[in-house]
């Protein structure tokens, strides 16, 4: 259930190899642990990704819309999820343009994402809505819901680029919308936290959350995945203190 | 099923022990700070389990006059001797000793009456305490309480409490009336005497002065004997509505002070623009808290008739994974219905209802084989005229109805011959201002339901009963001014 993220300036042909074995085979002595459900990262990136996993079940997720921000004209946003959808990405991670949402211009919000989910074809469309940049539950609730009403396949909370990142009430928020849209129209939506989600006692918080709301249907990573990039080791050390009963030092899994 | 995977897992059972609560298996009457054996004596059971947790005295004619004299003597030797101050180190150390034992008082507390230990644990017993601490604070500052007057204690207090809260009812009557410089003679359910019993021992290591409170265990004839002793100057009584229509006929003509809190069939009041999810868990705690065994239970629902399916939805999802079983576990939602009696009331209004032509629903799966046990249940398409919305069912028993408008709302949650309690849900202030002031009950919770606090009096409008508990008012009850 976990989206093995990278998304720095500094992300090159190398980090993004690597990052995808650790992807594929998170624990390399124990083939039933992993793989993760997707690799995410920036556009430039998603062919050397694509290629990496290729063959693997993980699936290639990319940023785009001008991501972090969205700041930027909806037509070369669109271009851009073209562009990742063509070098190879099955997932497209987009953003909302918060500055018009918080100016109260929905119908933009509804659109843009309308056109997203057009232009990305096969490939499943995650609104993130940055949460932390909404701040109240009430926003969050409605571009929830704006969200879904637009297409979206997945909602997220958010890029990880501002202080405020998932948290569990914002996540219940929207896990209510969910719920709710599903009750309405019958259609499953995705869920996904991300930002801020580094360990796994914290985690199973968030799973216990979806299944108490969602139920087990969304148990799994079609339906629901985590956004993060130093869960994975966290989460492989508690799964070895499990089998052992104790703790090992982090030298015992692999740092990619 | 793989180690990785919690998925498919459901509630392991969580039982809290009971091997560190300390009961005899015989209980005497509490009169004069002495253990006082009567005539004849009756079981107390599990309604869990239906077996005999103990076996408890009955005070007849004879012994309820030895606790009246005892208490009087009390009042009339050391009580009134000392100061106010004196009163509340007495009752700020009852306070410590319960919160000291609190698990153990909750564990009898469920084992007797039935409820779930996440309640006796989380609510009767921490609030019990609280309503002994808040009551200590006033023993020495009862001038400054109500300024101008000088407060005077009333004498000797008869008190019958009921069933439902059985510690914590006992907290409510005795925590004021000692305040207050009173003494007590107070008698528990038949049902559930066990916790009343165990506060008499905490009330011996508290080395309170004999006679002060006295607690007699019995049936109603005891309760009756009680409330007709001519040498009580209070009665207060929390339970039936007919009961508590036979006691103020009891004291008529007499000079005798009484408040009576008694039975309730509140309306919760969903508008559309309420936060739903929220009110979700507002119906639910607010007729499945205590198996429906509240005076004040949300038991008749008005929905808004625009959002009526969608909660409808909601309410039975969540319906669906409440847990009803052994309240001793720590995952139970809803524990045993209190008494074989209860639940043969609450069959028959059931009945009623589905006969009338409501529409009944209740979740999937079984219920325990031994033991008094009703699952949560709905009604919809529900009138006032059906008995169901008039009657107090005290069970786990919702009756729905829609509205269309806040004027058709005002006017059938008024309809009654109660009010004790009721509830608004809605995210506009103003709503929350016009409903709260236009419902005939005596506490209205706006987006919540079920709150209890010492501070906050307590007390119905109509049938629902005369004066308040909790609070300034709950306080005066205990004094003449």
């Amino acid at each position: 259930m976990l989206d093995v993220t990278t998304l720095e300036g500094a992300d090159s042909v190398g980090k993004v190899q690597q990052m995808c074995a650790k992807a594929m085979r998170p624990l390399p002595e124990d083939p039933s642990v992993g793989p993760a459900g997707a690799v995410c990262v920036y556009p430039r990136m998603v062919k050397v990704a694509a290629k990496a996993v290729k063959g693997s079940g993980v699936n290639v997720a990319s940023v785009a819309t001008a991501f972090p921000s969205g700041q930027m004209r909806l037509k070369e946003r669109l271009a851009e999820v073209r562009y990742a959808v063509g070098q190879g990405a099955n997932e497209i991670d987009m953003v909302i343009s918060r500055g018009q949402f918080l100016q109260g211009e929905y119908r933009a919000i509804y659109d843009e994402i309308a056109s997203c989910k057009d232009a990305c074809g096969e490939a499943h469309l995650k609104v993130i809505l940055e949460t932390g940049e909404l701040t109240t539950y009430d926003n969050v609730r409605y571009a929830s819901d704006i969200a879904m009403a637009a297409g979206a396949d997945f909602i997220k909370t958010s890029t990880g680029k501002v202080p405020i990142a998932a948290t569990l009430p914002v996540t219940l928020v929207m896990l209510q919308a969910i719920e709710d849209f599903y009750g309405e129209t019958g259609r499953m939506v995705g869920m996904k936290p991300a930002g801020g989600i580094s360990n796994a006692k914290l985690a199973i918080q968030y799973l216990i959350m979806v299944k108490e709301v969602l139920g087990e249907k969304w148990l799994n990573n079609k339906w629901f995945r985590f956004g993060a990039s130093s869960l994975t080791n966290d989460l492989l050390m508690q799964i070895r203190k499990q089998e052992t009963g104790r703790y090992q030092s982090g030298d015992y899994f692999t740092k990619d | 099923m793989n180690p990785h995977d919690f998925t498919s897992g459901d509630y392991a059972p969580a039982p809290e022990s009971s091997d560190h609560i300390s009961l005899k298996k015989s209980y005497d009457l509490f009169i004069g700070g002495k253990w006082v054996k009567a005539a004849s004596k009756f079981d107390t059971i599990n309604p869990a389990t239906g077996k005999v947790i103990a076996e408890v005295s009955s005070a007849g004619k004879k012994e309820v006059n030895q606790a009246v004299k005892a208490a009087r003597k009390a009042y009339d030797g050391e009580w009134s001797s000392i100061s106010g101050a004196e009163r509340g180190k007495y009752l700020f150390r009852i306070a410590r000793l319960l919160q000291e034992r609190a698990r153990e008082f909750a564990v009898i507390e469920s084992m007797d009456g039935g409820k779930p230990i996440r309640e006796s644990r989380d609510i009767d017993v921490p609030l019990a305490a609280a309503h002994f601490f808040y009551h200590a604070g006033w023993a020495d500052k009862l001038e400054y309480a109500f300024p101008g007057k000088k407060p005077k204690p009333l004498g000797v207090v008869g008190q019958v409490i009921p069933w439902n809260f059985p510690l914590l009812m006992a907290a409510w009557k005795i925590a004021p009336a000692l305040a207050c410089g009173n003494t007590v003679v107070l008698k528990p359910a038949e049902t559930t005497p066990l916790t009343a019993l165990k506060l008499a021992e905490l009330l011996e290591d508290a080395e309170l002065p004999a006679g002060v409170v006295n607690i007699i265990t019995g049936d109603g004839e005891t309760g009756q004997a009680l409330v007709e002793h001519s040498d009580i100057d209070k009665v207060a009584f929390t339970g039936s509505t007919a009961v508590g229509k036979s006691i103020r006929r009891t004291v008529a003509g007499t000079d005798k002070r009484y408040t009576l809190e008694l039975g309730g069939k509140a309306a919760n009041i969903i508008f559309e623009d309420a936060p739903i999810n929220e009110a979700v868990e507002g119906i639910i705690n607010g007729i499945f808290f205590n198996q429906g065994h509240v005076c004040c239970a949300g038991s008749r629902l008005f929905v808004q008739e625009s959002i009526a399916d969608k909660v409808i939805r909601k309410l039975k999802k969540r319906i669906g994974t409440l847990k009803v079983g052994d309240p001793l576990d720590k995952n139970t939602d809803i524990g045993a219905i209190n008494s074989a009696e209860q639940l043969a009331r609450i069959k028959a209004l059931v009945n009623a209802g589905e006969k009338e032509g409501a529409c009944i629903w209740q979740p999937e799966g079984r219920l325990p084989r031994k033991g008094n046990w009703f699952k949560p249940t709905l009604f919809t398409d529900c009138a006032q005229s059906h008995r169901i919305v008039q009657e107090e069912i005290f069970g786990p028993v919702l009756a729905i109805q829609t509205f269309r408008t806040p004027q058709e709302a005002i006017e059938k949650a008024n309809n009654t011959p109660y009010g004790l309690s009721g509830g608004v849900w809605t995210d506009k202030g103003s709503k929350i201002f016009k409903m709260t002031t236009s419902l005939n009950a005596g506490v209205v919770w706006a987006n919540t339901y079920n709150k209890f606090d010492p501070t906050s009096p307590f007390g119905g409008y109509k049938e629902s009963g005369i004066g308040r508990e909790g609070g300034l008012h709950g306080l005066s009850a205990y004094l003449n001014l």
